[in-house]
């Protein structure tokens, strides 16, 4: 296992490094800059702000020179929020978004889970189509059309609960954002695990349990859950990075100082050193969560071999 | 182990008859899944909804562009012509809805066959072979995943322009990742399952294995995962039309019709109605197609 | 719906002498204030900074309103009203004495003097602080300052000069009689010299920053809120009413709307067109309109064909109904431009142009008339690509016109969307046909906007090139009369009507959502509102 950690590890620095190689010099491609306005700048002004975020010097020059800041833990001075650095803004973003993500991906899992498991043990039913169907529904309608209807429905009509904000994460604050993120993932969960879950349900070993006359109920905690989960599991991966990474959506709609925001509109605006360092944290957390993922896969599957 | 033994068998014996006769399991393939009545259904539906999509923009007296003063926001009415009512121009929504589903369909489409083929390909493939292969398929895979995307976006924009093909080439950079992740972490497992070792000892060639025995017996969640891509690429195509690159007014989607239906749902409910229930149609004749053939071409069941 | 600030009231304030009358929130007898005087605003998008001489954004600009007070202040009808300066005088229109309160504080009390002032303005204009919008002490000629944005003089060399504590005197190198109402931007607000070099780059934090201002900083969370609590040290802290104000940068308009509707903001940043019927309707006494300075226009690429016809580009304008934008598809009290600088800018009205008077039926069939002149018709259409930024409202326009052009000239027309910053470098790389563009004065002067057009602006992405405008607008900065000022730009736009480098299409207007129970919303023609104007009435 230490093996197994102390390797990947060693693996992740050549990954972030072309990561942030492929993605630094692309950005610089694209057309803007973080500078450029709608007034334009006297030639001078322009060259005296490029001169002091080292606009000026060569772009390999600022490549190394990131480089060297980044191994120092320093992602840059924020473009667009000229009074924050990018750590800072980073900082106060990513509990926002971690905390929304963390909520809506473990009731996703339960629910997702529990509905998918169930659809599938009556296969056929009345309850497997009205889940699937709901499923189906869920997948369909996008967090830009949910989230906007269980405000006029939860904010607006009913007054319960408030239109958005952010208020350190109290509670009544997160119910939409979470409800809103995770009907998705409920439902796509759901789906995976409907299947998978028929699938080991008509395989052998299951029906070697029941004719050892196993109650079903024990059957599927204890037999047929582990290798039905896997597919779930692999789908969860890159899901819960994108999930604990915010979605701008929901930011946006609800007015939530996460992640989400800070990326889309840095990529808007060109915020080169924002981008990267939000890249940089995706990728870092994409390789973690595989990793456990890859962990997961051995618990489940003992057969497993890399 | 006696029972799978048996099995593993048989799925030899099996393997080795699909090479004699191999038109002939297709065949047995479409018998079984002309038998699935859900499939069937769907599949008449979903071809009529494509009919449709393609020759009732003509049936309608409105074209898709034609904007009017005097009908901004009209709700459906059969009288003027206005099945699906109006948007905020005035334009026909009935013509919109269906000329948004020519794009919507192939995008879906697309996204759900090169999510299948690369998709499948590649998991499979890292999975299978495993040891260094695998853990350079899956680091690339990583890179690919973090990518800052917008920017590939735009910088396609910038150098090619505007064009419907660069919509797919987007579309079908970022709809096989997920699926490969899968399909290996599902081929991990298979690997060690007794049929593959069994082909592996008769000597079956590493890519036989994989594309004869692994995808296969992958298929089943491949086709779920599917079917839950067609409407994220679907609704993934009207985000590329807000970085320019998507589809363009007064052409449309159904992710641009369902994006406006939001902006408006208090006060014209058809415009997310119609689009939205085209949807989740579409969806369900996917989903119970795909279903259908898993069923036709599960290996388990022959 | 639109008014003209009062002309008669600047000219007293710009002759000189003027009473210490001051603009505060002004309660009026027998209303009740409500006991919490909390107010919470939408501010349209998070700020890039607050520090007065990094900005350029409006959401910025609404935010340091509060923080900080300028030499003067706009009043609620775009007047200009003294602020820290409590009265001034020129005689010449070239140097400027203003003569600073001895009252005003800063957050931490210590005196506002002159040399603040001196300092600030000396820094926005340094090449070293690296302004957005340095050019501004350049536009607005005060000396030196366009030798010391090239980098030939040092900083210290601005004309702007404290006497004493509380007299500060600013030369420009020529005659500028609304010099004073450029005064009210945000680029010339003082900064705290001390805490600006004590602190660094960290002096706009809350518990750094020290503003002069009704408000000082509380809190600031990025993407969540921006918290201002009311200053005691300001000198005029007795009127304020409103004892915190909170900044929200909500960037959907609908989330925003929703946001008011569930009570949870008392005024918006804008309002979504879609539903400003609805909201007229059931919130009747929530909608607030007044008149914006500033032009929705589009801009043809003159250097390229065939847009250096000028027959092609009247054809397209004329061929606009102007009427039908503003009316169904803004509809929020938008009016149709035939003239680019619009009719609620201060000091000048322009006339109406002969084509204006036509009826849209006339201009069609003139439109027609001359496109098939420059060569196209049926056989040959004229086609060529709309650029527009992403936007519903922009995209709106677009599709309307593109088929007004389809219909009455038979032209076809692509629309090309593109994201902000694309957009802004296709048009500055003259790499467009057409372009949608807007303009807001950023004083209020007809100059604001007219100066966008002459061929040595760097904003005129059109590169249109007409030495007869730019005499006329060389002879408009030169004159000190202001009636003679005011028919050098007629004349100019004669010009632009004749020569139609741009198709003006709709004047702005500012709509939001307003709670009925906020008192003293003003009618400011340049947006400029003040917290410290407000209250909030018991419901």
């Amino acid at each position: 296992m230490t093996k197994f950690i102390f390797k990947r590890l060693l693996e992740a620095i050549p990954t972030l490094l072309v990561l942030i190689t492929v993605s630094f010099f692309l950005m610089r491609f694209a057309p803007g800059n973080p500078f450029s306005s709608e007034r334009s700048l006297p030639p001078q002004v322009k060259a005296n702000i490029e001169a002091k975020y080292g606009f000026d010097k060569p772009v390999v020059e600022q490549y190394f020179n990131y480089l060297k800041n980044l191994v120092q833990g320093d992602l840059g001075p924020s473009f667009k929020y000229k009074d924050y650095t990018v750590n800072e803004l980073v900082a106060q973003a990513l509990p926002v978004s971690a905390k929304i993500g963390a909520a809506a991906f473990i009731l996703a899992v339960l629910i997702g889970v529990s509905l998918g498991t169930l659809a599938a043990l009556k296969q056929n039913s009345w309850i497997d189509y009205l889940v699937m169907s709901g499923a189906m529904v869920g997948v369909v309608i996008p967090s830009f059309v949910l989230a906007p209807v269980l405000v006029l429905i939860f904010a607006i009509g009913l007054k319960w609960l408030p239109a958005g904000g952010w208020n350190g994460g109290a509670v009544q604050f997160m119910v939409l954002p979470v409800v809103g993120m995770m009907m998705h993932y409920i439902s796509s969960i759901a789906r995976i695990m409907r299947g998978s879950m028929i699938e080991v349900m008509s395989s052998n070993f299951i029906r070697t349990a029941r004719a050892k006359g196993l109650a079903s109920s024990y059957i599927v905690l204890h037999h047929a859950l582990r290798p039905a989960i896997l597919p779930v599991v692999s789908y969860l991966g890159p899901a819960f990075v994108g999930i604990i990474t915010g979605s701008v959506v929901i930011e946006t709609i609800f007015g939530l100082p996460g992640i989400g925001q800070l990326f889309v509109n840095g990529a808007l605006n060109r915020d080169y050193s924002m981008v990267l360092g939000l890249t940089i944290l995706v990728g870092a957390l994409t390789i973690t969560f595989n990793a456990i993922v890859d962990i997961l896969y051995a618990v489940i599957d003992p057969k497993i071999r890399y | 182990m006696f029972v799978s033994k048996e099995k593993s068998q048989a799925i030899a014996n099996a393997a080795e008859s699909l090479e004699i006769e191999g038109r002939s399991l297709w065949q047995d393939a479409r018998r079984r899944f002309f038998r699935n009545k859900a499939a069937v259904v769907s599949l008449v539906i979903l071809t009529l909804i494509s009919l449709l999509v393609i020759i009732g923009p003509h049936l309608s007296e409105y074209a898709f562009d034609d904007t009017d003063w005097s009908a901004m926001h009209v709700g459906p009415s059969i009288e003027s012509g206005h099945y699906f009512g109006t948007d905020s121009l005035g334009r026909d929504l009935f013509v919109r809805t269906l000329m948004g589903g020519q794009i919507s369909l192939m995008v879906g489409l697309l996204g759900a066959i090169v999510a299948m083929l690369i998709g499948t390909l590649y998991g499979a493939t890292s999975g299978f072979i495993g040891g260094r292969v695998d853990q350079v398929m899956m680091r690339v895979l990583e890179i690919l995943y973090s990518f800052p995307f917008m920017f590939f976006v735009i910088l396609l924009v910038t150098f090619f322009g505007r064009n419907i093909l660069l919509i797919f080439l987007a579309i079908g950079a970022v709809s096989w990742l997920d699926m490969a992740r899968i399909v290996r972490g599902q081929t991990l497992s298979l690997k060690r399952k007794e049929f593959i070792e069994a082909a592996h000892v008769c000597g079956v060639s590493k890519w036989k294995i994989i594309t004869r025995h692994i995808v296969p017996n992958v298929l089943g969640i491949v086709v779920v995962y599917a079917t839950l891509l067609v409407p994220s690429m679907i609704l993934f195509e009207s985000f590329l039309s807000f970085l320019g690159l998507g589809v363009q007014e007064p052409m449309t989607s159904w992710g641009a019709l369902l994006n406006e239906g939001s902006q408006s749902m208090e006060i014209a409910l058809w415009q997310l109605l119609f689009p939205a229930g085209f949807m989740v149609t579409t969806l369900f004749c996917f989903n119970f197609i795909g279903d259908g053939l898993r069923d036709a071409l599960d290996p388990k069941d022959r | 719906m639109i008014r003209k600030p009062s002309l008669i009231a600047l000219a007293v304030i710009a002759a000189g002498a003027m009473s210490s009358q001051v603009h505060a929130a002004k309660v009026p007898a027998g209303v009740e204030l409500a006991a919490v005087q909390q107010l919470v605003k939408g501010n349209g998008a998070e700020v890039a900074t607050l520090d007065p001489h990094k900005t350029e954004g409006v959401p910025e600009a609404n935010v340091l309103r509060d923080l900080f007070e300028g030499l003067v202040t706009s009043g609620p009808n775009g007047e200009t009203l003294p602020g820290v300066a409590s009265h001034w005088e020129t005689t010449d229109n070239k140097i400027y004495t203003f003569h600073l309160r001895k009252d005003a504080k800063w957050s931490n009390g210590d005196p506002v003097t002159a040399h603040d002032f001196e300092y600030s303005f000396k820094r926005g204009v340094d090449p070293v602080t690296a302004s957005p919008y340095s050019w501004y002490f350049e536009k607005a000629t005060i000396k030196n300052a366009k030798a010391i944005i090239a980098g030939t003089t040092a900083a210290s060399e601005l004309a702007v000069n404290a006497k004493d504590d509380h007299t500060l005197i600013i030369e420009l190198e020529k005659p500028l009689p609304y010099f004073v109402s450029m005064l009210y931007h945000t680029s010339t607000l003082p900064v705290h010299k001390a805490t600006v070099e004590g602190k660094g780059d960290k002096w706009t934090r809350p518990g750094n920053m020290v503003s002069n201002g009704a408000y000082q900083l509380e809190t600031w969370t990025v993407n969540e809120r921006i918290v201002l609590k009311r200053s005691p040290q300001y000198w005029d802290n007795a009127s304020t009413v409103i004892n915190q104000v909170s900044y929200l940068p909500l960037q959907s308009q609908n989330a925003e709307m929703n946001r008011f509707l569930a009570d949870e903001i008392h005024m918006t940043y804008e309002m979504p067109i879609e539903h400003f019927k609805r909201l007229k309707k059931e919130h009747p006494d929530s909608i607030k309109v007044t008149g914006y300075v500033g032009t929705y226009y589009y801009q043809f690429n003159t250097k390229q064909k065939p847009f250096d016809d000028v027959r092609v580009r009247t054809a397209l304008s004329y061929t606009i109904n102007r009427e039908a934008i503003a009316n169904f598809i803004l509809g929020q009290g938008q009016t149709p431009a035939y003239s680019f600088t619009p009719e609620i800018v201060d000091g000048f009205t322009p006339a109406p142009q002969a084509w204006a008077a036509l009826s849209q039926k006339e201009r069609d069939a003139k439109a027609k008339a001359l496109l098939a002149e420059a060569g196209y018709n049926k056989d040959n259409p004229l086609t060529f690509d709309l650029l527009y930024n992403t936007s519903e409202n922009h995209k709106k326009v677009a599709i309307a016109i593109a088929s007004m052009w389809k219909k009455g000239l038979g032209v076809e027309v692509k629309l090309e969307n593109q994201e902000w910053k694309t957009y802004l470098d296709s048009k500055k790389q003259g790499n467009f046909s057409v372009a949608r563009a807007g303009w807001i004065a950023d004083y209020n002067e007809a100059s604001s906007m007219l100066s966008l057009l002459e061929s040595d602006n760097g904003n005129n992405d059109g590169k249109y090139n007409s030495p007869a405008y730019d005499e006329l607008m060389a002879k408009s900065r030169k004159t000190t009369d202001a009636n003679e000022r005011a028919n050098y730009y007629q004349q100019a736009e004669s010009i632009l009507s004749q020569d139609m480098p741009v198709a003006p299409i709709y004047q702005y207007v500012s709509a939001r959502l307003v709670k009925p129970y906020l008192g003293g919303y003003p009618n400011n023609p340049l947006d400029n509102l003040y917290t410290k104007d407000m209250y909030l009435i018991k419901q």
